[in-house]
């Protein structure tokens, strides 16, 4: 689905690293999806493949790493987590309200690599 | 492994496209003109529900709209032949619009003389939903024969949009959809969201979706 253009983004970031910090190779770059993103781990993989030969970052490993979805109260301001699987009975754990805002779990970062 | 090092990066991936769409918006408030993003399943009725939504808004308003289709102009020629302008973006295989693909979509328009813009998203529920169009506000359709689990198969669509459109409700009785469930679990997700009950075919509800619209365009007309 979208994977193609998050690779790219990821790709363009890596490699604006590489120059600054004297990058001969990128080994390992770790990164973020929330529980909430839908991503295709092995088609990221693929696509970074592909787009990265011939660059200082061919051949890293995408290490993916899902964070959680987090919800806030909008009647007592308590935030908390839940599984995906959870959603269909959405409700504050505190005080049984039903009316939750999404705070988090959604998005794609990059937290650091590994480079030589 | 010998010499390996840690750089930190701490960067969102969307962050360019992020900034992309706020320039944007802040584009589109300066002329004062309203941008609105139609998500939805294909086949959820986007095409009919837009051309209905000109029809009634096009006497007080001056409307636009931008049709991304993965390789097909079917979508903008029916709206062209309601006498209204479309652009065509041939997404080109891409699953969604982001903020630079509108950005060239509105290139095409003068947005001084518009009031509203309308975009008819790439159909699914799953890629539109994690890109920022730039659009002022965002709608989505779920039509009764696409079932009512889909808030459950596609939570982030339910949580990103400011109005859901249940469409084709003429259907009801015959599809099995429970629109107390729908409501439940969408109300769930996101308890901001107005969801309006729609029949493209009989005009049920439009009046009340195309009223809510006028408002959100009045709001950016006489900021």
């Amino acid at each position: 689905m979208h994977e193609l253009p998050v690779t790219e983004s990821i790709l363009k970031i890596v490699l604006r690293y590489a120059p600054a910090e004297g990058v001969k190779r990128i080994v390992r770059i770790f990164l973020e999806v929330g529980e909430l993103s839908d991503l295709e781990d092995e088609w990221i993989q693929h696509y970074f493949d592909y787009l990265s030969k011939g660059t200082v970052a061919e051949n890293a490993q995408l290490v993916i790493q899902r964070t959680p979805i987090t919800f806030q109260c909008e009647a007592c301001a308590h935030v908390f987590e839940i599984r995906r699987e959870a959603l269909h009975d959405l409700q504050c754990p505190e005080c049984g309200n039903t009316g939750c805002n999404l705070v988090s779990g959604k998005g794609y970062y990059i937290k650091n690599m590994e480079v030589v | 492994m010998e010499g390996i090092r840690l750089i930190e990066v701490k960067e969102e991936i969307q962050a360019d496209n992020t900034a992309k769409a706020e320039a944007l918006r802040n584009r589109l408030r300066k002329h004062k003109t309203c941008l609105l993003n139609l998500m939805s399943s294909p086949g959820a009725g986007k095409t009919t529900v837009i051309l209905k939504t000109i029809e009634a808004l096009r006497n007080g308003l001056r409307i636009s709209v931008i049709e991304a289709d993965i390789d097909s102009m079917v979508d903008a020629e029916k709206i062209a032949q309601a006498g209204i302008t479309a652009v065509q973006l041939r997404t080109g295989g891409f699953c969604h619009l982001d903020a630079s693909m509108v950005e060239k979509g509105l290139e095409g328009l003068d947005l001084a003389s518009l009031d509203l813009v309308i975009i008819e998203n790439v159909g699914n529920l799953v890629c539109p939903a994690e890109f920022d169009t730039g659009a002022i506000k965002n709608a989505m359709i779920l039509s009764v024969p696409e079932g009512d689990d889909k808030p459950l198969k596609y939570p982030l669509m339910f949580t990103v949009c400011d109005v859901l459109l249940i469409n084709k409700i003429d259907y009801l009785g015959i599809a099995d959809f429970d629109v107390h469930a729908v409501r439940e679990r969408v109300v769930r997700l996101n308890p901001g969201i107005t969801i309006f009950e729609i029949s493209s075919k009989t005009g049920e509800g439009i009046g009340e979706w195309t009223q809510w619209l006028q408002r959100a365009v009045d709001e950016v007309r006489f900021s």
